[in-house]
């Protein structure tokens, strides 16, 4: 009986954080379908009056190139992406797999690096971008994240966890470093691959503090940051900003929805080892 | 394809696992590397896969010097204790990866592939993955990959140690099965004795990375080369007397009644231990020189016979004992020594006279 109780509790509770966490979504999508006078009333309503009245959509898309914007988005998603996936997994390798002079060493100060925070490689990452001559370029967006430490190391322990002897076996059977890398060690390291490419995809959708630090013109905006920019542009409708908010989460809010699971378990997985 | 190995040596730092060690082993037998653990027997295997460089000596595959070739190019199957297998793969995809390795085309890899599962009766499993699979399965698997590219020499690190009882009687008999169906030249490392003894045509026998003995099974328990040859293999274990030899006449410590053993030649007096295996006691009516006299402390039913323990000047033993004779615990027994499974031993050196 006292357990009934306990988990009662513990689920209202539970829910209770839930609700808190999905309001403002629900919200912002309820908004963006609301007229302008809907938007105004006291008090404010929950529901809009029409679930399919996408206007609000349509003047968004029109006032900004949100068009370039879910372009450049993309581009620069999928080539960040792509490179640091790559360069993941073969540093992954290297120091789980390779025995070179000062290996632990190495990794030990990439680690260390973790605790320099992001705001403060601003500086000097904007200067490198100008002295390269692609400020104010997509190469801008993408050259500074290429590399990533954090999910080096989490697949460098997932790595380690792979028994030895598959390396020896197929080191017997004369598969290369490569081949080895590529036909045994990523198809088994496959979850964790996924959570690194989803939470790699979010930060890089999300971002914006460097997109706007490196970007001038319109056409080489991102998403946040044109909708940053559409916010303080159209003014007060708040129907079509939130209209503008909901294009701007939903491919991410897609993508969590269908690999939420892989997500927990590689992200749990990375981090017990093993 | 016959290996030798000449003065083969390793070290790990100060450590040295494999010490000057020389064996020559014929084409197409199936030889254990037996040992205590730690002892250098997974080391050796390691070294002739190629996975572990060699500090000094040398490995020969026939006429071959492989001492220093990479591991792809000594033709060499290799199957771990913990089978290694591909996770990802099925077992039809595990069996093939070395020929794809070898760019073997597809139609022919999957023949062959198949004719390994069947060699090896797994050919009803070939989609299944390996976690799908027991262990006496994957450890079939794990031959069969480790076969399918014809190697000259196939290397067998523990393969039964992760099986369960009866699996492990099942599969030794499978690995002497598959060994004389193709003939190759087999290598296995084991610490259970019986393991070794049962299905290997030679056993080497060593410690601290150091052979004592090379032979055949039959003779490394017939004819030890030492104390710890002989310690090491036989159930129950040999029984040692510890005592001093002098003008063939044992004196056995705690005052026990000397006995006369002229078979063993060695002048001087020396400390020795008189090991004598259970079965090698015979019982005598009366009392002679060469009797051991013994008092009975217990005595098991074993039906046809009875394991007794004895005592003999203080040092308890046992002896296996017809059941015709009724001892019972504190009777004198009078123990003759049969011809076969007594030898002497230096007590320190360890080394038989």
């Amino acid at each position: 009986m006292k357990r009934v109780v306990l988990r009662t509790l513990l689920y209202l509770l539970l829910i209770l954080g839930a609700l808190i966490m999905v309001f403002p979504f629900y919200w912002m999508i309820a908004s963006s379908f609301k007229t302008a006078a809907e938007m105004n009333l006291f008090p404010p309503r929950m529901a809009p009056s029409n679930w399919f009245n996408f206007d609000n959509y349509v003047t968004a898309w029109h006032t900004a190139p949100f068009g370039t914007y879910f372009l450049n988005s993309i581009v620069v998603c999928f080539c960040s992406v792509g490179v640091v996936m790559f360069t993941t997994i073969l540093a992954a390798f290297a120091f789980s797999r390779l025995k070179f002079p000062g290996r632990d060493l190495l990794f030990t100060l990439l680690l260390s690096m973790m605790m320099i925070p992001f705001e403060l490689l601003v500086i000097t990452n904007y200067q490198t971008m100008v002295k390269l001559g692609i400020y104010d370029t997509l190469y801008a967006l993408v050259l500074p994240f290429t590399s990533s430490i954090f999910y080096t190391y989490i697949l460098r322990n997932f790595f380690m966890s792979i028994p030895d002897s598959l390396y020896y076996s197929a080191q017997v059977d004369g598969s290369s470093n490569w081949k080895y890398l590529w036909k045994v060690m990523v198809p088994i390291a496959r979850p964790s691959l996924v959570t690194i490419l989803l939470l790699n995809a979010m930060a890089s959708w999300n971002s914006f503090m460097w997109p706007k630090l490196v970007i001038v013109h319109d056409e080489f905006r991102t998403l946040p940051y044109g909708l940053f920019t559409f916010t303080t542009e159209s003014g007060s409708n708040n129907e079509i900003i939130m209209a503008a908010a909901t294009m701007v989460v939903l491919p991410m809010l897609i993508l969590f929805l269908f690999a939420r699971k892989q997500i927990v378990r590689g992200v749990a997985r990375g981090g017990i080892k093993g | 394809m016959r290996v030798k190995m000449e003065n083969l040596t390793k070290q790990f730092g100060t450590l040295t696992a494999v010490d000057h060690f020389n064996v020559e082993m014929e084409d197409g037998e199936l030889i254990a590397l037996l040992g205590p653990s730690g002892c250098g027997k997974s080391t050796i295997l390691n070294m002739l896969a190629g996975i572990l460089p060699v500090t000094d000596g040398k490995i020969w595959f026939d006429r071959d010097d492989v001492t220093k070739m990479p591991p792809e190019e000594r033709g060499i199957g290799l199957v771990f204790q913990n089978y290694a297998l591909y996770p990802h793969m099925s077992v039809l995809n595990n069996i093939c990866f070395p020929l794809e390795i070898q760019k073997v085309p597809k139609e022919e890899r999957i023949r062959r592939a198949k004719e390994m599962a069947e060699l090896v009766h797994v050919e009803t499993m070939l989609d299944r993955k390996p976690r799908q699979l027991s262990g006496g399965q994957q450890q079939r698997v794990a031959i069969a990959r480790a076969l399918v590219k014809n190697p000259r020499l196939l290397l067998l690190d523990e393969p039964l140690s992760n099986l369960d009882a009866r699996l492990r009687l099942e599969m030794r008999e499978e690995i002497r099965r598959i060994q004389q169906k193709t003939h190759v030249t087999t290598i296995f490392v084991t610490h259970d004795q019986e393991e070794a003894m049962s299905i290997s045509d030679h056993i080497v026998l060593m410690k601290a990375g150091v052979k004592q003995q090379y032979d055949v099974p039959q003779a490394l328990y017939n004819e030890p080369a030492n104390q710890f040859v002989a310690d090491f293999l036989g159930n129950p274990p040999i029984n040692n007397l510890p005592g001093t030899f002098k003008d063939g006449v044992f004196y056995g410590d705690g005052g026990a009644k000397p006995v006369s053993i002229p078979r063993f030649q060695k002048d001087g007096e020396t400390r020795v231990h008189l090991a004598v295996r259970a079965e090698s006691f015979s019982v005598e009516p009366q009392e002679s020189a060469e009797t051991l006299v013994c008092t009975v402390k217990s005595v098991y039913q074993m039906g046809k016979e009875e394991m007794a323990i004895l005592t003999f000047g203080g040092t308890d033993f046992r002896a296996y004992i017809a059941s015709d004779y009724g001892f019972k615990a504190g009777d004198t027994a009078y123990l003759g020594l049969k011809k076969r499974g007594v030898f002497l031993f230096d007590e320190n050196t360890g080394v038989r006279y």
